[in-house]
């Protein structure tokens, strides 16, 4: 019953596209007539089978609350929940399970920060943030500086959609408290290279928080490795359920850190005057938690984790690499973000073709893709765009997806312009 | 099975969106009120000149998918010269087209803004449609000069 022993379908290590799509009962539908080409993956991922009979299991036979009740139950829902944590731990080589915190989403864990984080920032300390956030990593900070009149400073991006790193040492003084940049930008698929963001700020003695939202579905992370100091990610955009993320801390930070949200679960003693918190990582813990959706998220990092990695990030290349030259022999089509490094992630803009009537026209063909401003208003302010298509590709999708895009984004032309 | 696709594509709407009518900038307008959707970015300025109960001109701007551009093109056809109270009346028949699933406007009493009833079938896309229509509201109302779909 427990999270880690549900097997995933081992895979050879050249990559058998169709042997994993089977692991994926909704790619397996047709949509207007056609079959679904899922090319919506930065938005959401569709989840394995393991995944899906995971939760059932767990609704089915399990299903009670965890650290609290000494029945049977109780005891499997625990265990299983707490096998995540390892499951999570290993997912990103933390040092240790005092160190995940479950949270509802990369959204949640930013705020977190913010707020435990941020409690003890004081007027005139000092953010740094990057140009190509997602709002969930520019609001809270723009909350905080509301409260505590923090300054908020911004590594500017370069046209081809990269970060200009050599402004970054002139943002940094005796007042810089943290740096909170993304690993991967959801709206331009720019690989940032966090590696040397990091040993600058370690430099300045600045700890780092990352934004691995889009990150941690195409790359292998380890934590230890980069040496960051909070590493957040969504299950759901790892082939987990939605409502479930995770925030991880170093622990010597989180111990220092003041309780975000106050309840049960996260105390050691409660009296009318005054409460002791429970240790980490229950601290950050308060309420019943999202117990099925851990359990979900252990199965899908289970999955994910018996996949060749090195396999998985030379497909997701090539598809990134064919579905860039495809589009790009599309007429009046401009690709937005031209990093060196991205993920397998296209957005552009098309002459007389709005996003928004593309996407519809799109999904009439079956094929499932994004358009809008993909909560980074900033960005499409920075390329002067009122919004942008984006295609964003996983391990499942096909070349033959891509070129049933071609055809598309073709036909929406002829109808439109 | 591109019927449906042509029900909301349909000639008319292609024909505004290619060639919007009224699009221009009005620097003796009553009233300018922008209309903002920032699900999708469409971003619309109507203009009006009143006088003595009618729209004496109705004019916009704006960048947005084909819907929305050729809702706000037919708009200022339909209501040119006619009377504030008509265009009120218009605004709910309009609204109730488009966002009532049981709704008794007969669209071919709308005119050419019938062609637009094939949006009701697309809930992603009915704001596209009944945006510049708020805007109108807004610019008649006199009460706001921006509104937004969120």
């Amino acid at each position: 019953m427990s999270t880690s022993s549900a097997a995933p379908t081992l895979h050879a290590s050249t990559w058998d596209v169709e042997c994993i799509r089977a692991d994926f009962p909704t790619l397996n539908q047709q949509v207007h007539g056609h079959p679904l080409a899922y090319l919506d993956n930065g938005a959401t991922t569709q989840k394995p089978q393991v995944v899906i009979d995971t939760l059932t299991r767990y609704y089915q036979n399990d299903n009670a609350n965890v650290h609290r009740g000494v029945h049977l139950l109780a005891e499997r829902a625990t265990r299983d929940y707490e096998a995540a944590r390892e499951q999570v731990r290993r997912f990103i080589n933390a040092a240790s399970t005092r160190e995940i915190i479950f949270v509802r989403g990369t959204t949640e864990a930013i705020n977190l920060v913010a707020s435990s984080f941020g409690q003890r920032l004081q007027a005139g300390d000092e953010i740094i943030l990057t140009a190509m956030e997602h709002h969930a990593n520019i609001v809270p900070w723009q909350l905080l500086r509301e409260r505590t009149g923090v300054v908020l400073r911004f590594i500017p991006i370069t046209p081809q959609g990269e970060l200009e790193l050599e402004r970054l040492p002139e943002l940094f003084n005796a007042r810089t408290r943290l740096l909170a940049c993304t690993h991967v930008s959801n709206a331009l698929g720019t690989i940032n290279p966090v590696e040397a963001i990091i040993a600058q700020a370690k430099a300045y003695n600045v700890p780092v928080l990352l934004d691995g939202a889009q990150a941690t579905p195409h790359l292998r992370v380890d934590v230890q490795a980069l040496d960051c100091d909070f590493y957040c990610f969504s299950g759901h955009k790892v082939f987990g359920p939605t409502g479930i993320g995770v925030l991880y801390g170093r622990e010597t930070l989180l111990e220092s850190m003041p309780p975000y949200q106050g309840g049960g679960d996260m105390i050691r003693t409660v009296s009318l005057e005054k409460s002791t918190f429970a240790g980490l990582p229950y601290k950050f813990e308060a309420g019943t938690p999202n117990i099925g959706g851990v359990i979900g998220l252990g199965a899908a990092l289970a999955y994910v984790m018996a996949l060749d990695g090195e396999a998985v990030e030379r497909y997701e290349q090539q598809l990134l690499a064919y579905a860039t030259a495809r589009l790009q022999e599309v007429p009046g089509l401009s690709i937005i973000g031209q990093a060196a490094n991205k993920v397998s992630l296209v957005a552009f803009v098309m002459e007389d073709v709005h996003p928004h009537d593309l996407g519809t026209i799109l999904d009439h063909e079956g094929l499932a893709v994004r358009g809008g401003h993909h909560c980074a208003m900033p960005i499409m302010s920075y390329y002067g765009v009122p919004a942008t298509t984006r295609a964003s590709m996983a391990f499942y999708n096909r070349p033959d997806e891509i070129d049933r895009l071609f055809e598309g984004l073709l036909k929406a032309r002829k109808l439109l312009s | 099975m591109h019927n449906e696709l042509n029900d909301l594509y349909q000639e008319l709407i292609l024909d505004h969106k290619r060639h919007p009518r009224n699009f221009r900038d009005m620097p003796d307008a009553t009233r300018a009120v922008d209309g903002h959707n920032p699900l999708c970015g469409d971003q619309l300025r109507i203009y009006v000149r009143l006088h003595e109960g009618l729209i004496e001109d109705v004019s916009f701007l704006g960048a947005g998918c084909a819907i929305s551009i050729a809702s706000a093109s037919m708009l200022t056809e339909a209501l040119k010269g006619q009377s504030i109270e008509t265009a009120q009346a218009l605004f709910g028949q309009m609204h109730d087209m488009l966002t009532n699933d049981q709704s008794t406007v007969d669209p071919g009493s709308l005119g050419k803004l019938g062609v637009l009833s094939g949006v009701r079938d697309y809930p992603s896309r009915v704001k596209c449609a009944s945006l510049c229509w708020h805007t109108l509201k807004a610019a008649l109302d006199g009460d706001k000069d921006t509104i937004s779909t969120e």
